[in-house]
């Protein structure tokens, strides 16, 4: 029996029980794989707003007859990562989304646990067997990397740009160090904890030193996918300057491009446009949508990268040594990653693919660092005992 | 045969150092100490918080650097250098590939169940085979080494008998050697190559941690339970300097271990039934006074059951 169920008994969802239910349980409700999602208020409907490809992207809480406690229970597998908002309507009880009817997207009261991203906050639920990495969290053991801000006059561009750039903790010019240019860098800061999770990895030996160059498009919808400017940007503009200012490895092998979503297009159609430059590319929930026939759905921003996954397939080249791709299976996204495993490795690449059971959302982005800059950049754990 | 000297090997140093606490019974409170920190590579010369820390003039030998110098006066050294760490690492990937097929099986025929009768000797032969598979590993390297140095007249070489002569005055006047740690292959490859503990008189003690206490050791073993990549478990490096006798240090194995795990531990033990597989965590202490060993009463043993013992006194 679940814990709700005992609400759910004849005359047991009195005023007191309820209050007692709330107070003992932590929100949403994991018991084994089903979860129960708990809204308390007044409302004409209730309904769970989330993101997971081929679920219906509102699921309807019910009411507790005589209460005001809504309810859903979903049976949810191991080790996911759930992002989602309560739709909480007012007015008509007809129907969802009716005429008069208000609907207000709102995070889940009961729930503490948030993820954030730049349009703001969801509610994340996580379901049995999923822990947050502890390597995503501050060591106090880790020594801290910096992060300096630099303005680079870009030629492509033909304006200055924002450049972030990661230092690791005890960074010396005596020495050279590998190069990751990640996209949106900001955000990987901000909503991955890309900061913490390199100065853990390089702590914990299982990455070398790097240093980051974190960039920043004021339009990524125009600029990432294909752009023949933003490729001359990464590779004429700002790897000359990194290696200018910066000591590093000048070899491919310990250069880097990492990007999701649009920022994996950015990476692969950089490389694609200047193969051999960078070694290793990690892509996470690339936006990889293609067509065998006739038109695609992503809508009219999708269309340059529609454009440009179709002539890649046709002609993907060598644009690297080593790839790290990455998707969660409840993403759109997934179909088409996981189609172009196949077509990457028979470039000659080596391919490592990982899914994991989360969206197209910035953790799922950084639980996948460390498997990623593991794999494509190996520290030196199993030869340092300090 | 067992060294006389004092010597004694300690966990990671950083929060928590007792180098100085391990040195007091070893020398003179104000006598200099040697110190060797090219397990840290490009930041050898580094050592200003070891400095603070024993409160003693401490004379840094400087082998990485010495080695760099000394590669860049002599690049026919250099070059037979690069291809024989080629060769070791080809050899290590071999060595890796068997293990991969060889360390499941073993752990697969610990994890089942089954009459004992039957299952004990099935277990004890994959164990066995494992051994040798270190053991063939072990007599690879030292066969690649001897032949570099029957080659290459290491000691002997311009450059490197003149470091070998300032070292050696160095040591004749100091009242310990302490060995910090760092990448162990590092460190294991300059103390080799300058052939350091021959210079030091017979009965200067010795204090290593971490990789420097690994590097003492008959053979290097490197460990780690949960690396990102790969299985994890134990594998041999090759040998090490040969002082220590009967020990298998482990530096942060609680960190490095699944220690609460038996299966695991005994996938380690098991490897090594002859020798002391001791976890060096900070503030542990292992000393050998001439004659036998003995520990803090924090140092824990992994036993070839699984089971983690206190080392405790003689050991």
């Amino acid at each position: 029996m679940l814990a709700i169920d005992q609400l759910r008994q004849p005359g047991a969802a009195t005023h007191e029980a309820i209050e007692a239910f709330l107070r003992d349980h932590e929100f949403p409700i994991v018991e084994g794989r089903q979860v129960t999602f708990v809204f308390r208020g007044e409302a004409s409907n209730v309904f769970l707003q989330h993101w997971i490809r081929a679920l219906p992207q509102q699921q309807a809480f019910q009411r507790l007859p005589g209460t005001d406690l809504w309810f859903l229970t979903l049976q949810v597998p191991r080790n996911s990562r759930i992002e989602y908002k309560l739709g909480i309507e007012q007015g008509s009880a007809f129907g969802m989304h009716g005429h008069g009817q208000r609907v207000q997207l709102v995070r889940d009261a009961l729930n503490p646990h948030q993820a954030l991203d730049p349009f703001g906050a969801n509610s994340v639920v996580h379901s049995e067997g999923y822990q947050v990495p502890d390597w995503t969290l501050p060591d106090p053991d880790a020594r801290c990397g910096e992060v300096r801000e630099h303005r680079l006059a870009s030629r492509a561009f033909g304006d200055v740009r924002k450049v972030q750039v990661y230092l690791p903790a005890r960074y010396r010019p005596s020495r050279r160090y590998g190069l990751l240019v990640v996209h949106d860098g900001e955000d990987f800061l901000r909503f991955a904890a890309l900061q913490t999770v390199l100065d853990n990895l390089i702590h914990r030996l299982e990455i070398p030193p790097v240093v980051c160059a974190l960039t920043t498009s004021p339009n990524r919808m125009v600029e990432y996918p294909n752009n023949e400017q933003h490729a001359r940007f990464i590779v004429e503009d700002l790897l000359p300057v990194m290696e200018e200012q910066y000591s590093l490895v000048e070899d491919p092998g310990a250069r880097g491009l990492v990007g999701s979503s649009f920022g994996a297009i950015a990476s692969l159609s950089t490389a694609w446009r200047y193969p051999g430059v960078f070694g290793r590319l990690c892509l996470m929930s690339g936006s990889f949508l293609f067509t065998d026939i006739g038109d695609h759905e992503g809508g009219p921003a999708f269309d340059p990268v529609v454009e440009f996954m179709n002539a890649f397939r046709k002609a993907p080249g060598v644009p690297s040594r080593q790839l790290f791709l990455s998707c969660g299976v409840y993403e759109p996204m997934i179909y088409y990653n996981r189609s172009m495993v196949p077509l990457f490795q028979s470039t000659g690449m080596r391919v490592r693919f990982v899914e994991a059971r989360d969206g197209h959302n910035w953790e799922n982005w950084r639980d996948r660092l460390r498997e990623g800059l593991s794999w494509l950049f190996p520290g030196p754990l199993w030869m340092v005992y300090e | 045969m067992q060294t006389s000297r004092s010597i004694v090997l300690l966990g990671p140093q950083r929060h928590q150092p007792i180098v100085r606490e391990a040195l007091a019974p070893l020398t003179e409170h104000s006598a200099p100490v040697a110190a060797i920190t090219a397990g840290w590579e490009e930041r050898e010369a580094e050592d200003l918080e070891l400095g603070a820390h024993l409160s003693r003039p401490v004379e840094n030998l400087q082998l990485f650097r010495r080695a760099e110098e000394v590669f860049q006066r002599d690049p026919e050294l250099l070059r037979a250098v690069r291809a024989h760490h080629d060769d070791l690492r080809e050899l290590q990937r071999f060595y890796r590939m068997r293990l991969r097929h060889s360390m499941p099986a073993a752990s697969e025929l610990l994890g089942t169940e089954g009459d004992g009768r039957l299952l004990d000797p099935e277990r004890e032969a994959a164990f066995a085979s494992l051994r040798a598979l270190d053991e063939h590993h072990l007599g690879r390297v030292i066969e690649l080494q001897q032949a570099f140095s029957a080659k290459w007249g290491l000691r002997d070489r311009e450059h490197v008998a003149r470091n070998r002569e300032e070292l050696g005055a160095l040591l004749r006047g100091v009242g310990a050697l302490c060995i910090a740690g760092g990448h162990v292959g590092v460190l294991f490859n300059r103390l080799w190559m300058f052939d350091v503990l021959a210079l030091l008189p017979e009965q200067t003690p010795v204090v290593a941690w971490s990789a420097g206490a690994m590097a003492l050791c008959e053979r290097i073993v490197l460990f780690h339970d949960d690396p990102p990549e790969g299985q994890g478990g134990a594998e041999l490096l090759g040998p090490g300097l040969g002082v220590c006798r009967g020990i298998v240090p482990l530096p942060h194995a609680r960190q490095r271990l699944k220690l609460q795990d038996a299966l695991r531990v005994q996938m380690l033990s098991r490897r090594c039934p002859d020798a002391l597989c001791v976890a060096l965590e900070a503030g542990d202490r292992v000393t050998w006074d001439g004659t036998a060993w003995h520990a803090s009463a924090s140092v824990q043993r992994l036993c070839v059951d699984g089971s983690l013992a206190a080392l405790g006194g003689a050991a």
